[in-house]
C-alpha cells in the first residue's frame, strides 16, 4: 500500500515536473519554440523584403534596417555631425547644417515619412523632421543622403512634422512650443493669448523634391503634438492633435491636464492654398536657411531666405476646425480609407475616433459649440465614430494593417493592441519589453499599408541585452500581424531613441540605388577628372591641392612648398568607376574628420598646417590589396621660406 | 585542326559566360547544356550583374574578340573571381595571335585538367597588383607579378616592353588597367 502510495506520488511528481517544465520551456524560449526564428532568418546574400527607416532621436540621424531581419545597413546622416562619412566636416556638407543660429551641428530627429504618388508610397525621398532647430530634412532613397534641408521660422520644437500629403504636395511641419510671432522679448508669463503656434505646408516640387513653405497658418497659443493627412476621401484635410489648449507655460504636467478635452484641429489645406494662390495671406519678414545638395556638383548651397507667407486662419472661414479630444492626445492617426481620425489620448483610458463623414455634416449643419480664438470648436457626439473602451494605459500612437485593424501602442500598460475599425473591439494584445512609444507597419502612412509585421520602438530596455553600463540602446520589436493574434518574432537594438519610423517594400527602392556617380557628370568646381590635371595651385596664403585617387595611389603623393599658416585645400576626385570602391584620406593634425569619396565624386577637407616638417596622409577606407601602400608625404616650411611649389607622383622607382 | 579546338574552346567559353548571365537573372532555361560548370564554382564578385560600373579587366577580356584563348585559359585555371577583384590588377594579356605563336601543343598541353597549376602560374606571371599607364611603366625597371616572379621592364625606342612584349593597346578597366601585349611571357625559373 505504502509502496503503490510513494509510486503514485513519485509518477504524479514526474508528470508535474514534466508538464510544467513543458510550460515553462513553452514561454521562456520563445522564438525557438515556434517558427519565430524562420521567420526573421534571411539567408546568407539573400535580401530582406522591407527596407524600414527608423528615426534616430536624439542621435540626429536616420537608421536604415531590411525587415524582418532586423539588420542595420547603414546609417544616414541628417542633422548631425557624422566623422564616418565626413558629414557636416567636408567643405562640400558643411552648408547643410547651415541655420538662422549659424552652424548648428545637432538636431533631435523624429518622424521619417515616405514621399507618395496616388496615396501609396512611392520610395523616391524620405522626409524627417529636426525637432529642436525647426528643420525639415529630404533624403533621396537613390543616394541614400540627404540632399535638403529647409529650416522652419515661427516654429519651436517641430513636433508635428514631417508627414506627407498622399501625392507629395506637402510635407507638414506643425510646432510643438508656441511662441510670440515674430519673435520679441517680453514676460513669459504673458504667454496667455500672445503666443502663437505656426503650422507649416511646405510644398515638394514634383520632380526634384525641392521644398518650399508654402504658406504657414498661425494659430492659438497651444502645443501642436502630431499630425498625419487626410486620405482618400478626407485627402486635402490635415489634422493635428493638440494639448496644453490650457496655454500654460510652467509646470505642464499638472497645468496642461486641467482641461478634460483638448483638441484635433482639422485642417482644409485645400481651401487655404486656393486662397494663398488667389493672393491671399501675408509676406512676413523672416530669416532662414534653406539648404540644397547637388549630385552633380557634388556640393550643398545655404541660402537665407527673407519672408514667409502668413495666413490667419479666421481670415479663411471653413478651412480650420477644432475636434474636441480627450485629455492631450498625442498621435493622430488617419486610417487607410480617410474616414477615420484617431486621436491617442495620453491620459485617457479610451481611445476616441472622429469620423471625417460626421464632420463634414457637423460642418455642413453648422453644429457649432463655441469657438477658440474665433476658430469654430465642433460637438464631440457630433463627430465621434467611436470608442475603443479601456484598451489600456497611455495611448500614443495607432498604425493600420489595411485589412480593417488598427494596432495601438500603450506606454504605461506596455503593449501594443489589436482592435477593429468600426466595431471597436479589442482583439489581441501583446506586451512590448519595454514602454512603447511608437510602432511601424510598412506603408502604414498611406492608403495601402503592407499589413505584415508591427515594428514597435520601445523607450525603456534595462535587461532585454548583455548590460553595457548605465546607457542601453534602445530596442524595436517586430511583430508578425499575418493572422489574427500578433506573434512576437524578433528584438534588435536601434540607434538613439526612435520616435517613428516608415518601411516600403524593398523592391521600390532596390533598383534605383545609385552604384557610383559618372565621372563625366561631375561639375564640382575643384574636381580633377584624370591624373594629368593633377596639380597644387597657391593663391596668397591659401593653397588648392588638386588631387585623384586611384587604386592604389594618390596623384600627386609628393607635395613641397607648403608654408605654416596657410590654409590648405584638398580637393580629391575619386577616378574609381566601379561599384563600392570608395577611398578615404586625412592627414595628420587635420581639425576635422577624413573624407570619404564615393568613386565619381570630389570631395574637399581643410588642413591649417601649424607645425614644420614632413607630414603624411594615407587612405583611410581599406580599398585594395595595396591599401596600406596608398598614401604620401606633404613638405612644410616656415611661413618666410622659399621653398617652391612643386608636386610629383612616382618620380623615383627603384 | 588548331582552328577547329580553338572553336571549340572559343564557344565553351561564350556557353559559360551566358550560362552565368542566365543563372543571374534567376529563371534558368531548360535548354541550359548539360556542360556547363557546377553553379557552386560561379559565386562570387565574378558573377555580380553590374551594368552601372566601368567593366573589370575581367571582362574586358571576355569582351574582346583577341583573346578567347586567354580567356578560356582563365576559365580552365579557375581565376574569374581574383580578376574581378578590387585589385588593382594591371593584366598583361596577350592576343590569339601570341597564343598561336608558341610551339605546337603548348596552349592544348596547358588546359588539360593535370595541368592546372602550371597553366595559373603562366597566368598570373601576366598580372601584377598595380594600375599604371603605359607611359608610367617607363620608370619601372622590372615588376613584381602575381605568380612571386618578376619580369623585366626595358625602354626601347621610347617604348617599355614588359618581357621583351610590345604593349599594343591599353583599356582602363574598373579596378585596373588591360595593357595587350604581342607576346605570351613564360616565366623563368
Amino acid at each position: 500500500m505504502r509502496n503503490i502510495l510513494k509510486s503514485t506520488v513519485a509518477l504524479l511528481s514526474v508528470l508535474v515536473a514534466f508538464t510544467s517544465c513543458d510550460t515553462a520551456s513553452k514561454s521562456n524560449s520563445g522564438a525557438l519554440s515556434s517558427s519565430a526564428a524562420e521567420k526573421v532568418y534571411v539567408a546568407p546574400g539573400e535580401h530582406d523584403e522591407f527596407y524600414a527607416f527608423i528615426s534616430g532621436g536624439f542621435s540626429g540621424q536616420l537608421s536604415v534596417y531590411g525587415l524582418p531581419s532586423g539588420r542595420l545597413f547603414k546609417v544616414i546622416p541628417v542633422f548631425s555631425l557624422d566623422a564616418e562619412k565626413a558629414y557636416g566636416y567636408n567643405e562640400e556638407t558643411k552648408p547643410m547644417l547651415n541655420t538662422s543660429h549659424g552652424f548648428v551641428p545637432w538636431d533631435d530627429s523624429h518622424h521619417p515619412d515616405i514621399s507618395q504618388t496616388n496615396g501609396e508610397i512611392d520610395g523616391r525621398w524620405v522626409f524627417i523632421n529636426g525637432n529642436n532647430t525647426p528643420r525639415i530634412a529630404k533624403i533621396d532613397l537613390s543616394t541614400f543622403e540627404t540632399t535638403e534641408i529647409i529650416e522652419v521660422p515661427n516654429s519651436a520644437g517641430n513636433h508635428s512634422s514631417s508627414f506627407v500629403t498622399e501625392n507629395s504636395e506637402y510635407v507638414v511641419a506643425g510646432t510643438r512650443f508656441s511662441i510670440p510671432i515674430p519673435q520679441k522679448d517680453m514676460p513669459i508669463k504673458d504667454y496667455k493669448s500672445n503666443f502663437k503656434g505656426a503650422l507649416s505646408f511646405i510644398s515638394i516640387d514634383p520632380k526634384h523634391g525641392h521644398m518650399d513653405i508654402k504658406f504657414q497658418l498661425i494659430m492659438p497659443g497651444f502645443d501642436y503634438d502630431l499630425s498625419h493627412p487626410g486620405r482618400g476621401k478626407s485627402h486635402g484635410w490635415f489634422f493635428f492633435t493638440t494639448y496644453n489648449t490650457e496655454e500654460a507655460s510652467t509646470l505642464l504636467e499638472v497645468n496642461a491636464s486641467q482641461n478634460d478635452k483638448d483638441f484635433i484641429a482639422a485642417v482644409n489645406w485645400k481651401k487655404i492654398e486656393d486662397y494663398v494662390n488667389n493672393g491671399g495671406g501675408t509676406m512676413m519678414p523672416a530669416n532662414y536657411a534653406h539648404n540644397v545638395y547637388d549630385e552633380a556638383t557634388h556640393s550643398a548651397t545655404s541660402t537665407m531666405k527673407k519672408e514667409v507667407r502668413v495666413v490667419n486662419p479666421l481670415d479663411v472661414p471653413g478651412a480650420v476646425y477644432f475636434l474636441p479630444t480627450p485629455k492631450s492626445p498625442h498621435g493622430c492617426d488617419v486610417d487607410p480609407s480617410g474616414e477615420y481620425i484617431v486621436g491617442n489620448g495620453k491620459l485617457s483610458a479610451n481611445l476616441t475616433v472622429h469620423s471625417f463623414t460626421k464632420m463634414l455634416a457637423a460642418i455642413e449643419n453648422n453644429k457649432v459649440a463655441g469657438d477658440a480664438y474665433g476658430i469654430p470648436i465642433l460637438n464631440f457626439e457630433d463627430v465621434l465614430a467611436g470608442v475603443v473602451e479601456q484598451p489600456g494605459l497611455g495611448p500614443l500612437h495607432t498604425e493600420f494593417d489595411g485589412k480593417g485593424n488598427a494596432y495601438t501602442t500603450f506606454f504605461i500598460s506596455s503593449e501594443v493592441v489589436k482592435w477593429k475599425l468600426g466595431t471597436w473591439e479589442v482583439v489581441d494584445r501583446q506586451p512590448c519589453f519595454y514602454s512603447v512609444g511608437h510602432l511601424m507597419i510598412p506603408g502604414g502612412n498611406s492608403q495601402k499599408p503592407f499589413g505584415k509585421y508591427v515594428l514597435a520602438m520601445n523607450k525603456i530596455t534595462k535587461d532585454r541585452y548583455l548590460p553595457t553600463g548605465p546607457e542601453v540602446t534602445q530596442s524595436a520589436q517586430l511583430y508578425d500581424i499575418s493572422g489574427e493574434k500578433m506573434e512576437l518574432l524578433l528584438d534588435f537594438p536601434t540607434v538613439g531613441e526612435p520616435h517613428y519610423a516608415a518601411g516600403c517594400p524593398a523592391d521600390l527602392i532596390k533598383p534605383r540605388s545609385k552604384k557610383l556617380f559618372k565621372l563625366e557628370d561631375n561639375k564640382h568646381p575643384y574636381a580633377t577628372l584624370n591624373e594629368a590635371d593633377t596639380k597644387v595651385v597657391r593663391d596668397g596664403k591659401t593653397v588648392h591641392i588638386y588631387m585623384t585617387t586611384i587604386r592604389s595611389h594618390f596623384a600627386p603623393d609628393n607635395i613641397e612648398g607648403v608654408k605654416v599658416g596657410d590654409k590648405v585645400y584638398f580637393h580629391i576626385t575619386n577616378l574609381e568607376q566601379d561599384y563600392d570602391v570608395p577611398h578615404g584620406v586625412s592627414i595628420i593634425g587635420a581639425n576635422t574628420s577624413e573624407l570619404l569619396i564615393m568613386p565619381g565624386q570630389t570631395e574637399t577637407f581643410l588642413w591649417e598646417p601649424k607645425q614644420i616638417g614632413v607630414w603624411p596622409f594615407y587612405c583611410t577606407d581599406f580599398c585594395s590589396a595595396l591599401h596600406q601602400e596608398m598614401q604620401g608625404y606633404v613638405r612644410v616650411s616656415p611661413a618666410n621660406s622659399n621653398t617652391p611649389l612643386k608636386w610629383s607622383l612616382g618620380e623615383d622607382i627603384e | 585542326m588548331k582552328t577547329l579546338k580553338q572553336t571549340v574552346l572559343t564557344l565553351l567559353c561564350i556557353i559559360a559566360f551566358t550560362a552565368c548571365k542566365n543563372e543571374n537573372k534567376e529563371i534558368p532555361t531548360s535548354s541550359k547544356p548539360e556542360q556547363v560548370t557546377p553553379a557552386t564554382e560561379k559565386t562570387g564578385q565574378a558573377f555580380i550583374k553590374d551594368d552601372e560600373g566601368k567593366p573589370t579587366v575581367l571582362h574586358i577580356a571576355i569582351d574582346s574578340k583577341d583573346h578567347t584563348t586567354l580567356v578560356a585559359a582563365v576559365q580552365a585555371a579557375s581565376l574569374e573571381n581574383a580578376l574581378v577583384n578590387a585589385g588593382p590588377l594591371m593584366v598583361f594579356a596577350p592576343t590569339n595571335e601570341a597564343f598561336a605563336s608558341l610551339p605546337e601543343g603548348t596552349v592544348e598541353n596547358l588546359l588539360k585538367p593535370e595541368n592546372k597549376d602550371a597553366l595559373a602560374n603562366i597566368l598570373k606571371y601576366h598580372v601584377t597588383p598595380g594600375n599604371y599607364s603605359k607611359d608610367f611603366l617607363k620608370k619601372f625597371k622590372k615588376l613584381g607579378q602575381a605568380n612571386n616572379g618578376y619580369v623585366k621592364v626595358e625602354v626601347v625606342d621610347g617604348e617599355p616592353l614588359i618581357g621583351g612584349a610590345k604593349i599594343i593597346a591599353s583599356i582602363p578597366a574598373g579596378n585596373g588597367i588591360v595593357h595587350v601585349i604581342d607576346k605570351v611571357l613564360l616565366p623563368t625559373e
